[in-house]
């Protein structure tokens, strides 16, 4: 079996399975009333975290790869990152139907007039175009277009963190940790470019 | 003759567990999940009646301020708590209260009164007659609960010291102690926790000091041994675990007012017209309801207490 292979055949469909073990948890939880006093809250906090999670998973990949050289792992992207947009629409879901059971007056207050619903409503938004366009037939229509849209991606979890960020009270211990995490992966990234480009100036000039 | 052939599902009559003794196992496993310290102070053979969870005897029921909501169901009401000294996660409270010692208990009375003391928890209260007060709570965070509280009225407390002419508002300080309060080793607030009222505010009959609730003693994650009550401000005002009262010339600076005085005001009143600057208070989330309802004026309070703010701008003083 090639790498290529071990990949397909066994490892992402481990994968496939571990993610859906949270909204696993979440059903089992919802069903023998083992989600608090407040399970609209909780459901609406887990499915959060976990939008942010998989977000973060998702921009792991790249940066693990370069460091690795495990090049197979690029295959495991697209579908961390349609986990993300699942956990998302359920966040989403738990806010248009629980807190508003679908009033549209107010839904567009809340966006209007809240920050943190703001930029969280914008992020949720922007991800469903890179959910969209996540098909093989799409990556070869957009062609060298399709990487540039999907940085939208950078924009979309510092939403998420800012999100996150904006809505504590006071403890902002954890935001702070998915910000930190984010920060590391973004620059890596920055560091990655300009230390690629350097040699490549270097000739320019030359 | 009738023979009685017995199914094999049929539970005979010696299996039914008495009634008398399913409530105490009920009412065993409460206590064993509200309050570790009842558990330790059963394994200690050691029984006090301040203890969490033990019935308050002689409460006087059915007065005229009850509110005819539904109750909060006492598992709710007991481990969904904000109560930054044990944790900021709503379970924490429940989950580590058994750190904190409800007895003994000192309660310092200073300030501008003519009969200032330390008191212990026990002589403090005695004087008064317990109440029961079944008071809607809204939190500043959008949910509310339907709690009944058994307390007295703390101007019947205030009165007992004789609080001077200078004495135009009541400060309370929580107990600062991290061994105790596990959260407090984070300064995640300014720790003593604060909290103020006018003194007309404080001496409304509206306004409990409470010990116990649902009949019994308070457990410790809702603020046990003493804490405050006022039905008609934001939960945040109903400050727990009380070991310092002090009657002050000047309006005291509350402890979430200092972490972000755009957010909090000192008078938090219930107002669905006022919305917090990060959401809105026209709802609100009645714990055990999936949705939300209308957030009523002064938590609808308003016959009671909208005198207090006459000529008031509520919008300013949030």
């Amino acid at each position: 079996m090639t790498a290529t292979q071990r990949m397909m055949r066994v490892i992402k469909p481990i994968i496939f399975i571990v993610c859906l073990v949270p909204f696993a948890i979440l059903v089992w939880d919802t069903f023998t009333h083992n989600l608090g006093a407040n399970p609209v809250e909780k459901l609406n906090h887990r499915t959060g975290i976990w939008t942010l999670r998989f977000l973060l998973l998702t921009l792991t990949i790249t940066p693990l790869r370069r460091l690795t050289g495990w090049n197979t792992l690029i295959r495991l992207r697209r579908m961390l990152g349609l986990y993300a947009f699942f956990y998302a629409v359920m966040h989403f879901l738990t806010w248009l139907v629980f807190d508003h059971f679908f009033n549209v007056h107010e839904i567009v207050k809340d966006i209007i007039k809240r920050p943190y619903i703001t930029v969280g409503f914008s992020a949720f938004v922007m991800l469903i175009p890179l959910a969209v366009t996540s098909t093989k037939n799409w990556v070869r229509r957009l062609g060298s277009r399709w990487a540039k849209l999907h940085q939208l991606v950078y924009v979309i979890a510092t939403g998420g963190v800012l999100h996150y960020l904006w809505l504590v009270k006071a403890d902002v211990r954890d935001p702070v940790i998915y910000g930190s995490v984010l920060a590391v992966l973004l620059a890596y990234r920055v560091w990655y470019k300009r230390a690629s480009l350097l040699p490549l100036t270097q000739v320019v000039r030359q | 003759m009738l023979i009685k052939v017995k199914r094999r599902s049929e539970v005979s009559p010696s299996e039914i567990t008495p009634q008398g003794l399913y409530l105490d196992r009920r009412r065993f496993l409460r206590l064993g999940a509200g309050s570790a310290v009842a558990a330790a102070a059963l394994s200690s053979g050691f029984w006090d009646p301040a203890w969490a969870g033990v019935k308050l005897s002689k409460v006087l029921k059915g007065g005229p301020y009850n509110a005819k909501d539904e109750l909060t169901p006492y598992e709710s009401v007991t481990s969904y708590n904000n109560f930054y000294e044990f944790g900021t996660d709503k379970e924490d409270p429940a989950r580590l209260a058994g750190s904190l010692k409800p007895r003994p208990w000192q309660v310092v009375v200073d300030g501008e009164v003519a009969k200032p003391g330390t008191f212990d928890i026990d002589d403090l209260i005695r004087p008064y007659a317990l109440q029961e007060r079944i008071y809607r709570l809204r939190c500043v965070e959008a949910w509310s609960m339907v709690i009944p509280w058994d307390g007295f009225p703390l101007s019947d407390l205030l009165k007992r010291f004789e609080p001077t002419s200078r004495a135009k508002y009541v400060r309370f300080e929580t107990l600062y102690d991290p061994k105790q309060f596990p959260g407090q080793k984070r300064s995640v607030l300014d720790w003593p926790y604060v909290e103020g009222l006018r003194i007309d505010e404080a001496m409304n009959p509206l306004t409990l000091l409470a010990i116990g609730l649902y009949g019994e003693v308070l457990p410790n994650q809702d603020g046990a041994p003493l804490r405050l009550v006022v039905p008609w401000k934001y939960g945040f005002k109903s400050i727990k675990s009380i070991v310092k009262i002090s009657l002050v010339e000047e309006m005291p600076l509350n402890t979430w007012a200092k972490t972000a005085p755009r957010e909090y005001g000192f008078y938090a009143n219930v107002n669905p017209h006022v919305d917090h600057p990060r959401w809105s208070q026209a709802r609100e989330r009645r714990i055990g309801d999936f949705f939300k309802r209308e957030t009523l004026m002064f938590n609808g309070y308003a016959d009671e207490v909208a005198s207090l703010y006459t000529g008031m701008d509520l919008r300013r003083f949030f």
